[in-house]
């Protein structure tokens, strides 16, 4: 065979190739793609082995064979991870009932539970299991065990419930950590795990989040405007599929028609000319009010958390005056949104438009509430650190206190005294600890508070609407209350700060990230058998657009918010001097500086000292973000010029995806 | 990874495989559900290739299918006579189109092919009608049916001859936001 010829059936071979590859999202009849599969297939084998002829046949050979060998692989993974998909007939009932939209808050959730998974097994299996199994036991040294004063309580219930007592000092929170640099056989140096651990969790989520969300940007399709198709699109796009129950399925009838009689009156009829000035200055005054109850609501916490400072130091407290910071932080986040829409009734905006500004004041109010709380928390934050000055004195001091005393009692000062009792050494404020419980205690809280509102908005609601319906003068079912609907939106946002909190708390508090894994299980169970047994499809529907990437960028921004407060604890605030896995050091990142000086050769030393010089690293993030900024722009040129063409080639009424068998063939349509 | 079923060889499945959006497992589990709908009818070993269609009247039946307005629309174009006797590679072929990862274009071609009622290529003023009506279950009175037909022909249609032809429906339907979301079964 001469060259030429080879290289004409490599090609014809690779196109073959190709043709298996993309067989499925050809729209022929089945038996038409297994008969032509077939054929390319027994082609690519037969000439494939002629190709094997001449130089390099055994080198083509094995990269054939490894080739069909990875494509097994690929095809048996994929097989493998679609079988561990859990939920999925719960997911397709709640999709049957209520449609694509309340369907895919479950489908979300699922999401967040699959990557809090992963974030609990990097935890648990590089710090906790490390710790547990080849650190110290409990009461072995001072930051493990409860300190003598408050060991008569340590197993009371109350005590425990608010995270002091024998859980402050477990595996759940930062002090109980030991600082030795490796521990066990291994030598695995815990210290650099935790943080490396720390830093990665963040990293591995926003990775997870940006995948997503680029695979999400296509399912938006291309930007229409607004009002361009509405028609159109109302009688192509509008029936869900999805749907599979009876009364839904009316449901769904009823709100299409009104859907339509709606646009049709909107396209008869001439806006009437309304009052702007009135309309201008009711959207004034509800904005003005809205951002009142924000500056509120914002206030409250601080005032809440300075009281809760003063709180620490009594010991005499009632249940409320312990958990006051966490209930009003829960109650904001429960009776803010509905008075907001309230006051938006004043607004008189389009509903999609409505919806977009309800959102978005409710994520205001979330941050608001967020980041008060933080910056009230990090004034404790620095008021124990002053406070430790003065301890550190006080435990040296009560050392030689404790060696004088052991001498004069025995008379003898050459042996060495044994160490003082871990439970009597005094101990530091131990900050991280205190954060760590402060961020547990409010996801406790939260998830309290959001499982209590299910149970009594959407549970009692509904068992009082069914049987008080007898008894009672007007139709409850019909009327007011009647049952209640699923709140999208507020469910998908609660779950996007639920976990900017544990990003942020996870650093201090290890076990937070497992809590967080055990309530989105529980939540999947708990809202699925809700919203079958008690909610009722929604009347209006319309959807917030791409809404999906819109959930996904809210995400990726508090990604961004949680990661500041944890990278400025590791490059500024000192660590506690007595608790946690970097105590003795000047700052968190030490550890890593360490590191490299004892454990790596030396040139990698240096070499990093040279790397981590900001002026090298600034021009080469900047000099990234201008390149992938510019061949984004010009895929998006490149992107709008096909466009173009295809708007051309269509209006001059060709087909815009001819192929040459449907050239060939005109009847392939009706076929 | 477990051998143990008769139904398909794996030559079968792989095929299958390559030619839909499924795994091996979604495969006979639909075969499963295949069965089901007519168990006197269809054989349990496919090994074979047999012949056998089941008729219109019992997928439709089907739960994912029953609440529809378009199924019976939905079922006659995939099936080969066009009066919709499936067989189970038309089944799956089905499913395949209507599951989650199906590209836009292909759903985009079926969508087309579901909504025109006459099968004369083209989504003219009575396909428009009929597909109101079923969205809406009459409640239009006549003059609004009217009024929306002419209104989806004046947007979508670009060649200017009073009909959508496949280039004007899909320059439109690929523009839609929800159109992925809405045309997809699970199942």
């Amino acid at each position: 065979m001469s060259e030429g010829e080879m290289a004409r059936l490599m090609e014809e071979v690779e196109e073959k190739k190709k043709l298996i590859a993309n067989i499925r999202t050809k729209p022929w009849r089945m038996q038409r793609r297994l008969v032509v599969l077939k054929e390319a297939q027994e082609f690519v084998d037969k000439f494939e082995g002629a190709l094997g002829k001449g130089k390099g046949r055994k080198w083509y050979a094995y990269k054939v064979m490894m080739m069909k060998k990875w494509i097994k692989f690929q095809r048996d993974f994929e097989n493998f991870r679609t079988a561990c998909i859990p939920w999925e007939r719960k997911i397709k009932e709640v999709e049957s009932h209520f449609g694509s939209s309340v369907a895919s808050y479950f489908i979300f959730l699922r999401w967040m539970y699959g990557m809090n998974l992963v974030l609990f097994g990097l935890t648990f299996g590089l710090v906790v299991i490390p710790e547990v199994l080849m650190g110290l036991p409990y009461g072995s040294i001072p930051r493990k065990t409860v300190p003598r004063a408050e060991q008569d309580t340590a197993q009371d219930y109350s005590v425990l419930m608010d995270f002091n007592g024998y859980c402050k000092y477990s595996v759940l929170f930062y002090g109980y950590y030991n600082d030795q640099r490796t521990v066990g056989l291994l030598k695995f140096r815990l210290p650099l795990s935790y943080l490396m651990v720390g830093i990665g969790s963040f990293g591995y989520s926003l990775m997870l989040v940006i995948r997503t969300m680029a695979k999400n940007a296509d399912v938006g399709g291309g930007d229409g405007e607004e009002g361009e198709f509405t028609f159109a699109w109302k009688m192509f796009t509008s029936w869900d599929y999805l749907i599979g129950n009876s009364e839904t399925a009316d449901n769904k009838y009823a709100s299409i028609t009104t859907s339509f009689k709606e646009s049709i009156v909107d396209e008869q009829e001439n806006q009437k000319d309304e009052n702007i000035h009135l309309r201008r200055f009711l959207r004034v005054l509800a904005n003005f009010l809205i951002t009142c109850s924000l500056g509120g609501s914002g206030y409250l916490i601080y005032f809440v958390v300075k009281r809760s400072q003063e709180f620490a130091n009594r010991t005499d407290l009632s249940w409320y005056e312990k958990n006051e910071l966490e209930i009003i932080m829960s109650l904001l986040g429960l009776v803010c949104p509905p008075l907001f829409e309230t006051i938006a009734e004043l607004e008189d905006y389009h509903p999609r438009i409505a919806l977009k500004w309800q959102l978005g004041r409710i994520f205001a109010l979330f941050l608001g509430n967020l980041y008060t709380f933080l910056f009230a928390l990090f004034d404790e934050v620095n008021t124990k650190l002053e406070e430790e000055e003065s301890i550190k004195n006080a435990s040296i001091w009560a050392l030689k206190e404790y060696y004088a005393n052991y001498s004069r009692m025995f008379n003898d000062t050459d042996t060495t005294p044994p160490p003082m009792n871990p439970a009597d050494v005094i101990r530091g404020p131990c900050w991280e600890t205190a954060v760590g419980i402060e961020f547990v205690k409010l996801t406790v809280s939260d998830i309290q508070v959001s499982y209590l509102t299910i149970l009594i908005m959407d549970f009692a609601r509904a068992v009082i609407v069914r049987f008080l319906n007898y008894c009672w003068c007007w139709d409850l079912e019909a009327g007011f209350p009647s049952y209640g609907e699923f709140d999208i939106s507020g469910n998908v946002l609660g779950l996007v700060f639920n976990q900017g909190m544990i990003w942020m708390g996870a650093f201090y508090a290890p076990g937070l990230v497992g809590i967080n894994v055990l309530r989105l299980l529980s939540s999947m169970y708990y809202q699925c058998w809700a919203v079958m047994a008690t909610n009722v499809p929604h009347e209006r529907v319309f959807k917030a657009s791409k809404s999906n990437n819109f959930y996904m960028g809210l995400l990726l921004l508090i990604l961004f918010l949680s990661l500041l407060p944890v990278v400025y604890t590791i490059m500024s605030l000192p660590p506690s001097f007595d608790c946690g896995p970097f105590s003795g050091k000047n700052k968190m990142y030490d550890v890593v500086m360490e590191t490299i000086d004892l454990d790596l050769p030396a040139f990698m030393g240096t070499l990093f000292s040279y790397a981590a010089n900001p002026g090298l690293i600034i021009p080469a993030v900047l000099l990234a973000i201008y390149y992938l900024n510019s061949t984004s722009e010009a895929y998006q040129n490149s992107n709008m010029e096909l466009k173009k063409k295809m708007q051309m080639v269509s209006r001059e009424g060709i087909f815009s995806i001819e192929t040459p068998e449907m050239r060939s063939d005109p009847g392939w349509m009706i076929r | 990874m477990g051998n143990k079923q008769t139904i398909f060889t794996d030559e079968q499945l792989d095929a299958y495989q390559d030619c839909t959006f499924f795994t091996r497992k979604e495969i006979l589990r639909l075969h499963g559900r295949y069965h089901e709908l007519a168990p006197h009818l269809v054989p349990m070993d496919y090994t074979n290739e047999p012949e056998c269609k089941i008729p219109l009247a019992l997928i439709v039946d089907m739960p994912e299918l029953k609440e529809n307005p378009f199924r019976n629309r939905i079922v006659e174009s995939f099936s080969e006579d066009g009066a919709g006797n499936l067989s189970f590679n038309e089944f799956v072929d089905m499913f395949s189109v209507l599951s989650e990862t199906a590209p836009r274009e292909l759903k985009a071609i079926y969508a087309f092919k579901i909504y025109d009622f006459n099968v004369d290529n083209y989504l003219c003023k009575e396909d428009l009608e009929k597909t109101l009506n079923k969205l809406t279950k009459e409640e239009l009175t006549s003059e609004e049916v009217e009024l929306v037909c002419e209104k989806t022909i004046d947007e979508a249609d670009l060649d200017g001859d009073n009909k959508l032809s496949y280039s004007d429906f899909e320059n439109m339907i690929t523009r839609a936001p929800d159109f992925l979301s809405t045309f997809h079964i699970r199942i």
